[in-house]
């Protein structure tokens, strides 16, 4: 196993360290046993872990505990919101065979939602956004009242993953309850920084996972209003009201409620702690390299942009090269989304918001977590106006030698 | 005691010592290209290819789940939406709902599911399912072992009878994994589902072998991980685990044949109080032992086991609370009321002739 050196992690929007406390007490559930579907004791046991844990994750976001589904994690949660949301809709009425989503959403939304329309017949409207990732109201609202009855499902994320954009999910309920066509919004990203008022903003269904937050990677929680129908992706045993089956685990699900729990808890602290650290890389970035470009909402605060995320254009610099030289020197950063990393394309949220191949290939993403020091920022700085002339250097040789 | 292992066995220490690195300073997202990524990688890889080499397949056709349950679904659904020419899937009447529901599930989408017929024992012959193997069966899927009643099939003559029909073969494994030979090419089947958490791994963890000349549909789509076969950030922690896992129960040796042994003499003895067996006699998982007491409720004597500290279960868990009979025994012919009388007790290789003795000892004062 190679040893990690001492480093500067600015990746939290890929994955983030666990809290002590959520490892602690996984620790002390993988040490006892138990199917929570089990009657005897042991069971019972599990159960009432999983129940608790589904009270305090349903607290948190503002929903009522029956209506928190955990799965597998964000990818999963929200394949079963927008695919289960169109099958069931569509079972109801046949004519509903729109799905409206935003041309900004993960991968884990824009797969399942082509995959619907190779399959499924899907007819998939793309909601443009601005030149901030912002979605544009006025083109949802056309789109919708086009054919308001041929609806199935519509999605927006809450904040985007890669630029940090806050999303208008309230106005874009408002424009969906008229017609009484459901709204989902993966918030795998806000969770971490923004209280989600689940039944406040009058969603339908929102997409949580575990391991952004400090908790375990491999589960996460649809939370999905109960008189809303969806089809479960997953079939079997009939756990989670029927919409999931499979096995839940009790210490995976107390790692997420513990890790949630201690997110919100901490949120008024840590987001503008985190929020001055990013504001002091922002600015030591436009000090140290006077020509990178900082992309996404200017703003900040509540309704622009979340605390933890800069998203930065190096012009004539490779993103890759920038994350290589930089990971050598023990900084770990991204080029955009982790589950697009190594694709050799321009991110589509980029290209998306009107940025042109090469500066879309020439960005990184940074992204605090609730590890992040002053001192990673400023490790950071140090390095980057050298680690920028090497990428260019590389840069230039390349165009010349291609 | 806990004899309840086929609902979920208890977490092994080695497997959560190994587990633990990943779960702490070792957090990176294998999908990240530095070098905490690369570290995360580097694991899921190394867990990759232990599980391929004692499944004696390759590396690229395991694939990791959340558990058995998205296992048999992605087997099911994904191969049968894959082939859309071939419209009609076998499964047998005593498979988990994982499989079931599935199939079910697939005749919205045109499908035509056949459910195979069990004999009293649970047992499935070749020939049954050669007479209801049809020109357009994309897929068979039968469970290696039952785990209600652990009779265990023979898979690979039943394997054989669909290749020849150039049929896909899908094997829930899930309760023999541990016990039984995994070894692809002994069995061949083209897909095998197993769970970590019946085998030592916490639960959130599976796997799915499947045959790399299959062609199938994803169910989870997304950043395209896994080759795109399972989007959805790998657990690195869970995969690492489930591979040690595997690897100690293939330690086992000779401790299947001693519990086989413990076994036989503790149904011979529960059957001496009145019980009658469930499932076959010989074809059975070393550690499963399970009964119908006539004349009893199922539940009544798992109350009175519980009270003097045995934890068994009436059957799969995933049924627990329902008041239906186990779809399992009425489909071996039991009627509803013998089927709820069921017990069943699933062990591990810890099991001894002491608790052995403990428990014929309490259920005599039950029964008696």
């Amino acid at each position: 196993m190679t040893e990690i050196a001492p480093s500067v992690y600015l990746d939290h929007a890929a994955t983030t360290s666990m809290w002590p406390e959520a490892v602690e007490v996984m620790q002390q559930e993988f040490l006892r046993t138990g199917n929570p579907s089990s009657l005897h004791e042991a069971g019972r046991r599990a159960r009432r872990v999983v129940e608790e844990s589904r009270e305090l994750i349903a607290e948190r976001l503002g929903a009522r505990p029956s209506e928190v589904v955990f799965c597998s994690g964000g990818t999963e949660a929200n394949n079963l919101a927008i695919k289960g949301l169109y099958w069931a809709r569509r079972s109801a009425n046949p004519l509903r065979n729109r799905v409206l989503f935003s041309s900004i959403e993960h991968h884990a939304l824009l797969d399942p939602v082509t995959w619907l329309a190779a399959h499924e017949q899907a007819r998939i409207d793309v909601t443009p956004v601005d030149q901030q990732g912002r979605i544009r109201l006025d083109a949802l609202s056309e789109a919708i009242d086009s054919n308001p009855a041929d609806v199935a499902a519509i999605t927006t994320m809450w904040a985007n993953n890669e630029m940090g954009t806050i999303q208008p999910v309230r106005e874009v309920v408002e424009l969906a309850r008229a017609h009484q066509i459901p709204v989902h919004s993966d918030a795998v990203q806000a969770a971490g920084y923004l209280e989600l008022d689940f039944a406040g903003t009058g969603l339908d269904a929102m997409t949580v996972t575990a391991h952004k937050l400090g908790g375990p990677v491999g589960v996460g929680a649809l939370v999905i209003r109960r008189e809303l129908d969806a089809t479960p992706l997953l079939h079997g045993g009939g756990q989670e009201r029927d919409l999931r089956s499979g096995t839940v685990g009790a210490a995976l699900v107390a790692g997420f409620a513990t890790a949630l729990d201690l997110t919100v808890q901490h949120q008024s602290e840590s987001g503008p702690r985190i929020e001055a650290l990013r504001d002091r890389l922002v600015r030591g970035i436009e000090r140290v390299v006077p020509e990178a470009i900082i992309n996404g909402d200017p703003e900040t605060g509540p309704g622009h942009r979340l605390p933890n995320i800069a998203h930065v254009t190096f012009p004539g610099c490779e993103g890759d090269a920038l994350l290589m030289l930089l990971d050598a020197q023990g900084v770990q950063v991204s080029t955009g989304s982790a589950c697009q990393a190594g694709v050799p394309q321009p991110s589509h949220v980029l290209l998306a918001m009107g940025f042109g191949d090469a500066a879309a290939r020439g960005s990184l993403r940074f992204s605090l977590g609730h590890t992040s020091t002053a001192a990673d920022v400023d490790r950071l700085l140090e390095l980057l106006p050298a680690v920028c002339e090497r990428a260019r250097a590389a840069g230039l040789v390349r165009s010349r030698t291609s | 005691m806990y004899l309840d292992h086929a609902a979920t066995a208890p977490p092994r220490r080695e497997v959560l010592e190994a587990m633990w690195p990943w779960l702490t300073q070792h957090f990176g997202n294998p999908a990240s290209h530095h070098e905490y990524g690369e570290v995360a990688k580097i694991a899921l890889d190394d867990a990759r290819a232990k599980i391929a080499a004692l499944l004696g397949v390759h590396g690229a056709e395991i694939i990791f789940t959340s558990g058995g349950t998205e296992a048999d679904n992605l087997a099911v659904k994904g191969i049968a939406l894959a082939d859309q020419e071939r419209k009609h899937l076998i499964v047998s009447a005593i498979e988990h709902p994982a499989v079931l529901e599935a199939a079910h599930w697939l005749e919205r989408f045109g499908y035509e599911v056949t459910e195979l017929e069990v004999g009293q024992t649970g047992l499935i012959s070749p020939e049954s399912l050669a007479q209801a193997l049809q020109p357009d069966t994309c897929l068979v899927s039968i469970q290696y072992a039952n785990n209600e009643v652990g009779t265990i099939q023979p898979i690979a003559e039943l394997a054989q009878v669909a290749r020849q029909n150039s049929t896909w073969f899908h094997t829930d494994a899930v309760q023999a994994a541990g016990w039984l030979d995994l070894n692809v090419s002994n069995l061949g089947v083209d897909a095998l589902a197993i769970s970590g958490h019946k085998l030592g791994t916490p639960k959130g963890i599976g796997l799915l072998y499947l045959n790399r000349r299959l062609e199938f549909e994803p169910l989870i789509h997304g950043g395209g991980q896994q080759d795109g076969a399972r989007s959805g950030t790998e657990n690195v922690a869970g995969a690492v685990g489930l591979a040690t896992a595997l690897g100690l129960r293939a330690e086992l040796g000779d401790q299947a044949a001693r519990l086989s042994g413990l076994r036989d003499e503790f149904i011979c003895q529960v059957e001496a109080l009145g019980a009658e067996l469930t499932g076959d006699r010989t074809a059975r998982l070393p550690n499963n032992a399970s009964f119908v007491f006539p004349g009893r409720s199922g539940e009544s004597v798992l109350v009175d086991l519980a009270a003097r500290g045995i934890v068994c279960s009436s059957g799969s868990a995933c049924a627990a609370g329902s008041d239906e009979p186990s779809h399992v025994l009425t489909a071996m012919g039991f009627d509803r009321t013998l089927a709820q009388s069921a017990v069943r007790f699933t062990f591990d290789e810890t099991f001894t002739e002491e608790a052995l003795a403990e428990v014929v000892a309490a259920l005599t004062l039950i029964c008696g």
